[in-house]
């Protein structure tokens, strides 16, 4: 059910969370290196599942472009890393900068223009096809051939750099998700919040009671941007090799969306939840029909598209609203 | 008794229809003002152009001495006139409290002021009960005090009410009427209602102004204006009287 102001836990519910938490900071211990990686990828997913919520699940604002910023924050820290030797994390400010502007700007001219429902989501896919045809062309970048970080031996993580080993991206990915869901639980009890809200539920009702809608969903736009672009950067130290045809392609700004339908829009917890079971179901149907050694080219995307029509048509407010009510993880003054 | 708002010859044209025609009239502090008349009058026009949803083509809207005509709607409710829709416009996913918590924010930057605030409010409508409920499950009268609730919230000097008794039942339109009385009477509210339920307009309004094709046909109290031959034959029918 929707998206309520915000999930009030019980002790109980707090219990839990705080139980989870520690299991994700020991799991290193435990983990070896494929269930390390399966973890970082369901924490990328958490992270920008979050961070695009924030437009949709809060503000009603659909992006179907949100690898624009993945790819802005992602190029824009390795080049400066790359060239200039200027550490991703100073490099970040540049990428929450460039995505700053650019979600300003396209959220501008959306909601001057009175750009709304479906043109907006398109509008956002044109810009990051733009972005995409842009940069195959930067030949500064590379273009189309790519752009390579420089990769260091993994005998030793440096963390000034974002060189080393998966257990280093594993707890900056766990941050990561964590200080965003820190920040959207703070957000969304917050006048902002109520107002994001009021505007996702009915936009003409929202300015009569005297919100300037325009501030609003642009705000909306230029945070969920910023936090975007932090995944970029993850994105480009983790992998050290970027694509134009990769980074800034719909596929995604479509994966990034799976998650937080699926858990539930609107929610703090429904990203988390969804990259939690999508990719890990996904992993491990993957690992299973490799073991049987079975090759089914694109079983992953098959499966999300049955798994999303499940959600849709049998909880269609995402699965965590429906497992916190059976949970009873409502706190008393539900 | 001071102006708070004045009308000031304004018009609206779509296409080929001339909706509201140099229409003049003004509202004082205090006042409980009914607009009334036939459908296509031009009632909800001249509330849409007071509102900002639409500009006028020409003449002046002036409220506590400044022109408003122009603005948008948030800036207008920022300027302190509230209003309601006539079709109700919940946000249906949230909850009543929060609903009105929602308007409360306007002139409050704490959620805890005003959520105070949007409690005061919800008791002084009889909604606070179904605070918890979420407002798409709420029936039409609760939902018709919950528009009217956070438009309240807002902390208006001026309310619009756009036929906000359309559907009730006459004892709920009885419950309706004593809210705005006492809102009216005792808080010194100045409303200005759109209204087709004449029983209402009879029990409230201090004044009434009659519109017809645009313009305002008669002015006056109610007692004054359901006796005019020209009211009667464009509007009431005979057999009101």
């Amino acid at each position: 059910m929707i998206p309520r102001l915000a999930e009030n836990l019980s002790p109980r519910a707090a219990i839990a969370l705080a139980v989870v938490l520690i299991a994700l900071l020991v799991a290193p211990l435990f983990a070896n290196d494929y269930l390390l990686t399966v973890l970082i990828l369901i924490f990328y997913f958490a992270y920008t599942g979050q961070a695009w919520n924030i437009m949709m699940g809060f503000a009603g604002q659909l992006s179907l472009g949100h690898a624009i910023y993945i790819g802005l924050g992602a190029y824009a820290t390795a080049v400066l890393f790359s060239f200039f030797g200027i550490s991703p994390w100073l490099g970040s400010f540049a990428a929450i900068l460039l995505a700053v502007l650019c979600g300003a700007m396209i959220g501008f001219l959306a909601f001057r223009f009175r750009v709304a429902g479906v043109y907006f989501a398109i509008l956002t896919i044109a810009f990051a096809e733009f972005a995409r045809i842009g940069f195959d062309h930067l030949s500064y970048v590379g273009g189309s051939a790519g752009f390579f970080l420089p990769v260091a031996n993994y005998t030793q993580s440096d963390l000034w750099t974002l060189r080393g080993k998966p257990i280093m991206f594993y707890y900056l990915s766990l941050g990561m998700t964590v200080a965003a869901v820190v920040l959207c639980h703070i957000m969304v009890r917050s006048r902002l919040g109520y107002f994001w809200q009021a505007i996702r539920e009915d936009e003409e009702a929202a300015r009569a009671v005297g919100i300037n809608t325009f501030r609003y969903k642009l705000i909306a736009v230029v945070i969920s941007a910023a936090m975007t672009s932090l995944a970029g950067v993850f994105f480009a130290f983790y992998y050290n090799n970027l694509f134009p045809e990769e980074v800034f392609s719909i596929n995604r700004s479509i994966e990034l969306i799976l998650a937080p339908i699926f858990g539930g829009l609107g929610t703090l917890f429904g990203p988390i939840l969804g990259a939690f079971m999508l990719t890990g179901l996904a992993e491990t149907l993957t690992t299973t029909l490799a073991a049987l050694g079975v090759d089914v080219p694109g079983a992953k995307q098959v499966f999300y598209g049955v798994c999303l029509l499940l959600v849709i048509t049998v909880l269609p407010d995402g699965v965590w609203p429906w497992l916190y009510r059976r949970l009873g993880l409502a706190g008393r003054s539900e | 008794m001071s102006t708070l708002l004045s009308i000031d010859g304004i018009s609206k044209r779509f296409r080929g229809l001339l909706a509201v025609d140099r229409l003049s009239f003004q509202v004082n502090q205090g006042d409980m003002f009914a607009v009334i008349g036939p459908n296509g009058a031009g009632k909800t026009t001249l509330f849409n152009m007071i509102a900002g949803v639409y500009s006028p083509d020409g003449g002046a809207i002036i409220f506590s001495g400044e022109r408003i005509n122009g603005l948008s709607p948030d800036q207008i409710c920022r300027r302190g006139i509230g209003r309601t829709f006539q079709i109700v416009r919940p946000f249906p996913a949230l909850s009543v409290e929060d609903n009105v918590i929602v308007a409360a924010l306007l002139h409050r930057h704490l959620v805890a002021d005003a959520r105070a605030h949007a409690v005061e409010v919800l008791r002084q409508l009889d909604l606070y009960d179904k605070r918890a409920q979420r407002a798409s499950g709420l029936t039409l009268p609760d939902r018709k005090r919950l528009e009217l609730a956070r438009a309240l919230a807002t902390d208006p000097k001026l309310l619009l009410l756009d036929e906000v008794m359309a559907g009730l039942r006459p004892t709920e339109t009885d419950r309706m009427v004593a809210i705005l009385k006492e809102l009216n009477r005792n808080r010194g509210l100045t409303i200005l209602l759109i209204e087709h339920v004449m029983r209402a307009v009879m029990a409230l309004a201090g004044r009434v102004l009659v519109m017809h094709h645009g313009a305002a046909i008669a002015e006056g109290t109610p007692d004054e204006v359901v006796r005019d031959r020209a009211v009667i034959e464009s509007y009431l029918g005979a057999e009101t009287v």
